[in-house]
């Protein structure tokens, strides 16, 4: 099939930037997106034109790095899917394609469609971790674990980091990310002792770089891992206590 | 446990990262936990949601007073006259339980209102290069989306209405505690009672979302009861609204008089 691309092109973080319009020639419903992109990148490449700057390293949809916004939407039309595992058979002979990078002050775009994610790993820095004393391994099963418990945490613990929550965000808010960097630690028992301290640290973090929450939900809808907004409540409890204990943060 | 606040490195801040730190430094920590709570923007959402929610419980009650209209006359000016001078009475000095509902639901309008200006704000920082095609939004529906809009138009109403009803600023022949007569005359000039029913309509589009909204806002979520959250919130802005609105709308069509 044959596309229209328009796709946005900026040299560097500085520059102003615009859409550029390109011809997807021959693109077979097989191919990923990205594979797509990649069609398009050696065709401007033969004709001299530099090729359109995009992120991606697994192509599997588990490293985060591939989100660009598609027509409007992150990671583009289909639920639940990152830009990588999205296939061209969506999109139909003559289609047009609007490509921008995701927008938000905490992602400064660096060159075309690849946005500085980097706050994100303040927001991990300042507690999404957990503190481990030196020592030989724990036994594996020494700490039971309720399944039900196991298996939430598991499901925050799905986050990819690919921040496309803050970029369908209409507040550029980063809850839902770090809603589910604070809970997967924070529902378990090796989470636990730190639990008020992380909350409070990791909450601050993202206040310097991102929106705040209305509650719209946009962020679940376009998550590729489709994570629940509930963690963002279990956040907004948590934090409300790490400032009301007396040896909270 | 001293081992979180990890100094970031200098050098492994890229420029953009930097600046986009740079214009907006942390939080400069106040000794008190009420004032650094409400800093936050997370502790500024409790207190959107906890003023919302003096807000309802006030209006709901309002909307039951205001039904007595379709009682009586009298029986919706000795209501009002009750609410003025004899609410706890005598426990309290005639008034002062009056005055102590108008101090909280001031203070409570006043931080609401400021929160949700001050998070307005952060959030257009947020974004300041816009998306430049338009967005397919999936979720977010028409009530989350113009929350500001319909805020301010309540803000507007509440305004009018008590330069109606409680200055009597623009009530004609406006005669202190006759309420069925103050009533009917501003809502017999039917631009007034549209208006009335207008402001309404968008304070309950602001209660779709806010009374659902305000649930995640203070934590509370249980998953198995949360779809009941949804019809809370519907179930409260239908019934409160249309309470409020069955007024006008019986003075416009000539039920009441
Ligand atoms: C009768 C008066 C009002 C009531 C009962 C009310 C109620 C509520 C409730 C329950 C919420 C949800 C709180 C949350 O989830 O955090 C809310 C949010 C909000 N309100 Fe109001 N409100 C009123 C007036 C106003 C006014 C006058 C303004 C502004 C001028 C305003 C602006 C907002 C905004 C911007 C939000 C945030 C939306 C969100 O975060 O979901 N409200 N309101
Ligand atoms: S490239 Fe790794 S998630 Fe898409």
């Amino acid at each position: 099939m044959k596309l229209t691309l328009h796709v946005w092109r900026q040299n560097s973080p500085t520059d102003a930037g615009r859409f550029e319009s390109y011809t997807a020639a021959d693109i077979s419903e097989d191919m990923s997106f990205l594979e797509m992109l990649d069609q398009v990148n050696e065709q401007l490449i033969a004709d001299g034109i530099e090729p359109i700057q995009f992120e991606h390293d697994c192509r599997e949809g588990i490293c985060g790095s591939c989100g660009v916004m598609i027509d409007g939407r992150a990671h583009g039309p289909q639920r639940g899917t990152a830009t990588c595992q999205l296939h061209m058979r969506q999109y139909s002979d003559g289609d047009e394609i609007t490509i921008e990078p995701w927008r938000a002050a905490g992602f400064p775009v660096i060159k075309d469609l690849v946005v500085d994610r980097s706050a994100f790993d303040r927001i991990i820095e300042s507690g999404g971790y957990v503190s481990v004393p030196t020592g030989a391994a724990p036994d594996a099963n020494l700490i039971p674990v309720p399944k039900e418990t196991a298996d939430r945490a598991m499901d925050a613990a799905t986050c990819i980091g690919c921040g496309a929550c803050v970029a369908a965000c209409p507040n550029g808010a980063a809850q839902l990310f770090t809603a589910a960097k604070v809970s997967q630690l924070n529902m378990l028992p090796q989470g636990r002792p730190e639990k008020l301290e992380r909350v409070a640290n990791m909450v601050d973090t993202m206040e310097q770089f991102f929106g705040s929450c209305t509650n719209v939900r946009e962020c679940e809808a376009s998550c590729p891992k489709e994570i629940s907004i509930d963690f963002i409540a279990m956040m907004n409890r948590d934090y409300l206590r790490s400032r009301f204990s007396s040896n909270g943060a | 446990m001293s081992t979180t606040q990890q100094p970031p490195r200098a050098d492994s801040r890229t420029p953009a990262e930097q600046q986009a730190t740079a214009k907006r430094p942390a939080a400069v920590r106040y000794s008190t936990w009420a004032f650094e709570f409400y800093r936050s923007a997370l502790g500024k959402k409790y207190v959107m949601a906890i003023t919302g929610v003096i807000g309802m419980a006030y209006i709901f009650g309002h909307m039951i007073g205001n039904l007595k209209i379709f009682i009586s006359p009298e029986s919706i000016d000795a209501y009002g006259e009750w609410l003025r001078e004899s609410l706890l009475y005598p426990i309290l000095p005639h008034q002062v339980a009056l005055w102590g509902i108008r101090l909280v639901l001031i203070a409570a309008l006043v931080l609401h209102v400021h929160a949700a200006y001050a998070l307005t704000v952060i959030n257009r920082r947020a974004r300041p290069v816009k998306y430049q095609t338009s967005r397919d939004y999936i979720a977010a529906d028409f009530a989350a989306r113009t929350m500001r809009w319909t805020g301010i138009i309540v803000l507007l109403f509440i305004g009018y209405h008590l330069a109606d009803f409680t200055w009597g600023w623009f009530n004609p022949g406006f005669e202190r505690g006759s309420v069925y007569r103050n009533a009917v005359a501003s809502l017999s000039n039917p631009v007034v009672a549209l208006f009335y029913i207008t402001a309404n309509l968008a304070l309950g589009v602001h209660l779709y979302h806010g009374a659902w909204s305000l649930f995640q806002s203070l934590g509370v979520s249980r998953p198995r009861f949360n779809r009941w959250r949804r019809v809370f919130a519907t179930a409260f802005a239908v019934v409160t609204i249309g309470g409020f609105i069955s007024v006008p709308l019986a003075v416009l069509l000539g039920i009441v008089e």
